[in-house]
């Protein structure tokens, strides 16, 4: 039988050495990310000494001449998140909008339900679909009308390639809509309903409460959902590497093969010969990593604003 | 007049538009799914399972070694990761007023948005060149890096949900702090807790990116963590973007087994938390 302590001394140890073993194990987290950039870093100096900051701005990529320049990658990576979010936002959006105002009840759930789904689908999964279904889709059913229509603009001219920033940025849109739809949901339940009802009492029509009262409450939140789903975007690799095409090219139009960071990490890092190419790659790393932690910040704040720290979105709906 | 009628249409029209967008995407994952189960199912026999993939260009074979090598990869994952991703969400949840909390909060946060591809650098960076070898160790440092900061947030979220009086009853009753934060609360909410690690461990299974240079695959079955090993994901990227019908057959095949996985991982996560938490979300 153990002797129930009279002084609080014996459990005040304790107490301190339970606390001092969950506080270094949290201090794991903030060791991770000066570990991460720690190692991009050192990994990136050949590159960074030899190249400076003109690495940004070129875009030869040539292994043999050894000769580095990123730019076709950072802009397909910024090209092809835009256009995903482009095509992800009135999606996600309209989904948010119909769970929290038009949806009845009992459709609110299921819905929910298949939308949490589609993040739970591994990315290179949405790779092999991409391939097979959507990328035949495209050619069949969606490029000859939008040629028809649009041919005239830089963004629609040239041939089909199938791995195209048109496939990428499609299949890049459907992966992040959970990520924007469940923040976005989340902040639109935050709204009071006061808001509604004085906007309806009003004499607005539904939607009109939904564009005036609801939406512009919610804002700094939707913006962080949607900044949320662009950093998603910025880094997401197996899907795009399987679908953009991977070319070393700057190319304004969608049907164009393109590149990203992430996809350039991915085929090249394990064939990387010299130390320079290498060193190269860490660099995209660390470009990559530098700009989708800063995506990232941004969004967290303005989530945190209307959430009050809560884990929203870091796991869809 | 015309004016209200202009109003009511604009309303119905927007309405019905985000009916339509919702619809269309609700119908993706339908399309999704669809597919997979279409162009997977017929390939699902008892070889697929038993065995290890042929040389290219014959027809037959199986993943076998890629089943067997997710498990031991995911697993070694969860071994590394589960304990600083529960201990630092137990900390969140207890001691996470403050400054330090909600710095570590905020961390947890952006590291769950980082690109696993990066974390694979850093795997490799730590395990591969030291050893100067691909090995499924190094893929599971970096898929549990990958679980820390997930694990973090679903175990505070979940922490937070034991009723203060839980805890205030048992320090009334004169038990330690520590003593109660174990007992009592990680105890109340061990249910949850261990869903949490699962959907982790859900999430990680289907990555691929972090393992390309890390456990890098092999087309053998493999059970040595310090050789190269394949998992299903490297296995569907092999397949899907190889020149051959019989690997897209596969392709699609491993594809419904590594969806299959996920999606009974996270459904029986769900339904546990469902059962016991069900009034609170």
């Amino acid at each position: 039988m153990t002797r129930p302590s009279l002084t609080l001394r014996g459990t005040d140890r304790s107490d301190r050495i339970y606390r001092g073993i969950l506080t270094g194990l949290a201090l794991a987290l903030p060791a991770l990310i000066l570990i991460i950039l720690g190692v991009l870093f050192v990994g990136a100096l050949p590159a960074l000494r030899r190249f400076g900051p003109s690495f940004l701005w070129t875009s030869t990529w040539d292994p043999v001449a050894e000769i580095y320049g990123a730019a076709p990658m950072i802009f397909g990576t910024i090209a092809s998140s835009i256009l995903a979010l482009v095509i992800a936002v009135p999606l996600a959006l309209s989904v948010a909008i119909f769970l929290t105002e038009f949806s009845p009840r009992w459709l609110r759930q299921p819905v929910a339900f298949v939308i949490e789904l589609l993040a739970a689908i591994p990315s290179v999964v949405y790779g092999t679909w991409g391939i097979f279904v959507l990328i035949p889709f495209l050619r069949n059913n969606v490029v000859p009308p939008l040629k028809a229509v649009l041919g005239w603009t830089p963004f629609f001219q040239g041939v089909f390639y199938g791995n195209s920033l048109l496939a990428g940025g499609i299949i890049l849109a459907i992966m992040i809509v959970p990520y924007i739809a469940a923040v976005s949901r989340e902040v639109l339940l935050a709204v009071p309903s006061s808001q509604r009802e004085a906007a309806l009492a009003m004499g607005a029509t539904r939607w009109e409460a939904v564009r005036s009262a609801v939406l512009p409450y919610g804002r700094a939140g939707l913006i962080g959902g949607v900044i949320l789903g662009l950093g998603r975007a910025l880094g997401e690799t197996m899907a795009v590497t399987m679908l953009i095409g991977n070319r070393h090219d700057i190319g304004f139009s969608v049907f164009q093969p393109a590149y990203t960071m992430a996809a350039a990490i991915a085929n090249e890092f394990s064939e990387a010969t010299t130390h320079l190419y290498l060193s190269a790659l860490f660099e995209v790393g660390l470009i990559l990593f530098v700009l989708t932690v800063v995506v990232n910040a941004i969004a967290r704040f303005l989530i945190w604003r209307v959430a009050r720290g809560r884990a929203v979105g870091s796991r869809a709906l | 007049m015309n004016r209200v009628l202009r109003r009511q249409i604009t309303s119905r029209f927007m309405t019905a538009l985000v009916i339509g967008l919702s619809f269309v995407a609700v119908l993706t994952l339908v399309l999704i799914l669809g597919n997979l189960v279409l162009k997977g199912a017929s390939s699902l026999d008892w070889a697929f399972f038993t065995k290890s993939p042929v040389p290219a260009g014959q027809t037959g074979g199986g993943v076998a070694n890629a089943i067997v090598g997710t498990g031991i990869v995911v697993g070694l994952a969860a071994l590394i990761g589960v304990p600083f991703g529960v201990g630092a969400g137990l900390y969140l949840a207890e001691y996470g007023g403050g400054r330090l909390g909600f710095l570590v909060r905020f961390i947890a946060d952006v590291l769950n948005g980082t690109p696993s591809i990066v974390i694979g650098i850093v795997g490799w960076t730590f395990v591969v060149r030291p050893t100067s070898r691909f090995s499924a160790l190094a893929g599971s440092v970096a898929l549990a890096i990958l679980m820390i900061p997930m694990l973090a947030r679903t175990t505070e979220e979940i922490v937070r949900l034991v009723p203060h009086s839980l805890r205030e009853a048992a320090l009334a009753l004169g038990y330690a702090r520590w003593r109660t934060s174990l007992r009592i609360v990680a105890r109340t909410a061990l249910g949850g807790i261990v869903t949490g690690c699962l959907v982790g461990v859900a999430r990680i299974a289907g990555e691929t990116a972090p393992l390309l240079f890390t456990a890098l695959g092999n087309l053998n079955f493999s059970v040595h963590v310090t050789q190269p090993m394949q998992t299903l994901s490297l296995q569907i990227y092999v397949y899907a973007t190889g020149p051959f019908e019989e690997w897209h057959r596969l392709a699609w095949a491993s594809a419904l087994v590594l969806m299959g996985l996920v999606l009974i991982i996270s459904l029986a996560a769900r339904w546990v938390t469902r059962e016991r938490y069900g009034s609170v979300r």
